[in-house]
């Protein structure tokens, strides 16, 4: 990095940014240091909606904790969800029947689609074009229909059990999946002579937040952050669980380290899933989905045990330390996007502030799993 | 396989291994190796990390120094509270990005009625919330952390919630 200039106090002012400004999208504050239209420096202030979901756990029992883990990221919240299960399921050793794990691919993959389409239109919709959140939230309602006939909520999910789920899928959500993936594809070519290739977009994100791998590493960023920045590690393949071994899928990764590689990065991954989603449903086997033998309270041998998936927005990952109760002695969540965020405050230095709202839109943020 | 090399180096710390530093630990007895100091192979299938490296605040720099080197990125920085033992631990999560999978966990020990540890924000930048969150919820004072102050808490908090004597 380059040397900071010195300035005298009075060429600089402070500008607020939230924690109330719609481009943040939640209540997210950054306190800006001006060099009139350029950033000096900024300092990311969050915690306003903090509620403690570490402490929440050490007060229930595991399966208690379950709808919890939605209340994170509202956007992606199956993926939170499979990262519990996995984590209690791996340390108290339940089996977990064959259809329940095909089954909670399929749904946290459209989920992945639709925290996507979330992104994608709120995104669009910062630099300055509406429709495309319109279009974004009319395939995302595609999707909020289907899960909400499977699961019963539409947001805060709370699918799966451990060792199975909650209730099995149907002819109609079968049907009606493959009917969504044919029009998504549609969508998406749409999206891509809209917005991807459209010079304005293009002009805003080009060259935009830069982020080298080098500081992915120093901040421990991941998930599209990372793989935008030449950086190919996505969870579900460099650790795979689950039945991710048996999909075909590739992980887009683009060099450039700019917002406009995140985007595309993005938009990449909608189409993956969409593959996985497919293959999913072709492979689905007949069966139970819950396992004959469940133990009736759960409870994990004393130890503790990391988990990792992919989420959304990058590596989720859980630790569970247990003293052998029915309650965690400690849980702690360690969420992707709070890593992510945390690099902006060195990345955006020096950047003039339209475009500093731009990156800013490129990381994907929400603010509930920042704060947890 | 860089599990190996790293763990050669890390073994390095620890010159006056009287019995051998690496040694299999299972989750049966977890209270025996929570006092010892050390590298331990741990399995991977049920407890999720390859490493676990337990050691003295005074070698923390040195380990994490090592494991920046070979291009581990930080998961995230934790406490847990023994309030049995009179202390809290801190709890270093690394992982790396590419195919060769390697997860450590790196932690130490300080004292429950004076907890200081020492910074690592400048190896690692992105420690900077952690340490902060750290200190938020359990009290430890990372010496030498440029701006510690409450992350996640309200700006006035005086409180620690995630210590288990806590009341409300």
């Amino acid at each position: 990095m380059s040397e900071p200039i010195v300035l005298q106090p009075d060429e600089t002012f402070i500008l607020n940014v939230g924690p109330q400004h719609p481009a943040t999208h939640g209540v997210l504050r950054v306190k800006m240091t001006m060099d009139g239209e350029y950033i000096y420096n900024a300092e990311t202030v969050i915690g306003y909606i903090h509620r403690m979901h570490e402490k929440m756990a050490e007060n229930r029992t595991y399966p208690q904790y379950l709808p919890n883990l939605s209340r994170l990221d509202y956007l992606s919240a199956m993926a939170y969800c499979h990262g519990y299960v996995l984590a209690v399921e791996k340390a108290a050793a339940v089996e977990v029947p064959e259809r329940a794990e095909y089954i909670r691919a399929i749904t946290v993959e459209m989920n992945r689609i639709s925290s996507h389409l979330v992104w994608f239109g709120a995104f669009v919709m910062d630099l300055g074009g509406f429709s495309p959140l319109m279009y974004a939230f009319d395939d995302r309602e595609q999707i909020l229909d289907l899960l909400e006939a499977v699961t019963g909520s539409r947001l805060t999910y709370c699918y799966f059990r451990f060792g199975g789920l909650y209730n099995d899928v149907d002819d109609d959500f079968i049907e009606g999946t493959r009917r969504f993936v044919k029009r998504m594809r549609k969508s998406l070519k749409m999206y891509h002579k809209l917005v991807t290739t459209n010079v304005i977009l293009m002009k805003r994100l080009m060259g935009i937040g830069p982020v080298s791998a080098e500081m992915c590493q120093r901040y421990g960023a991941t998930g599209p952050v990372a793989r935008g920045s030449g950086i190919n590690y996505d969870v579900r393949r460099n650790e795979p669980y689950s039945v991710y071994p048996e999909f075909d899928f590739d992980i887009p990764v683009y060099n450039e380290g700019d917002s406009y590689a995140r985007y595309k990065v993005r938009m990449e991954e909608m189409e993956q899933s969409l593959r996985i989603i497919e293959q999913g449903l072709d492979k689905l086997p007949d069966g139970p989905i819950n396992p004959e033998k469940k133990p009736k309270t759960i409870k994990l041998p004393p130890g503790d045990y990391y988990t990792a998936v992919e989420a959304g927005r990058g590596s989720f990952g859980i630790r569970i330390v247990s003293n052998g109760d029915k309650s965690p002695y400690r849980l702690k969540l360690r969420s992707p996007t709070y890593s992510n965020m945390h690099l902006f405050d060195e990345a955006c230095r020096g950047m003039l502030i339209a475009d500093a709202l731009a990156f800013m839109g490129s990381l994907d943020l929400v603010i509930p799993e920042m704060d947890r | 396989m860089i599990i190996e090399t790293v763990k050669d180096k890390l073994r390095g710390l620890f010159p006056t291994a009287a019995k051998p530093a690496v040694a299999e630990h299972e989750a049966e007895k977890p209270e025996a190796a929570e006092a010892e100091i050390g590298v331990f192979d741990c399995n991977y299938a049920k407890r999720g990390y390859h490493l676990d490296v337990r050691l003295s605040p005074e070698q923390l720099l040195t380990a994490v120094g090592i494991l920046f080197d070979h291009g581990f990125f930080i998961e995230s920085i934790t406490g847990v509270d023994w309030i049995k033992d009179g202390q809290l631990e801190a709890t270093y999560d690394f992982c790396r990005y590419d195919f060769d999978l390697c997860r450590i966990v790196v932690r130490t020990r300080t004292p429950r009625a004076n907890p200081i540890l020492p910074t690592i924000t400048g190896i690692y930048s992105g420690a900077s919330w952690h340490e902060r969150e750290t200190h938020d919820f359990f009290g430890i004072v990372f010496e030498g952390h440029p701006h510690l102050i409450p992350l996640l808490l309200p700006e006035d908090a005086d409180f620690h919630p995630l210590l288990k004597d806590f009341k409300a």
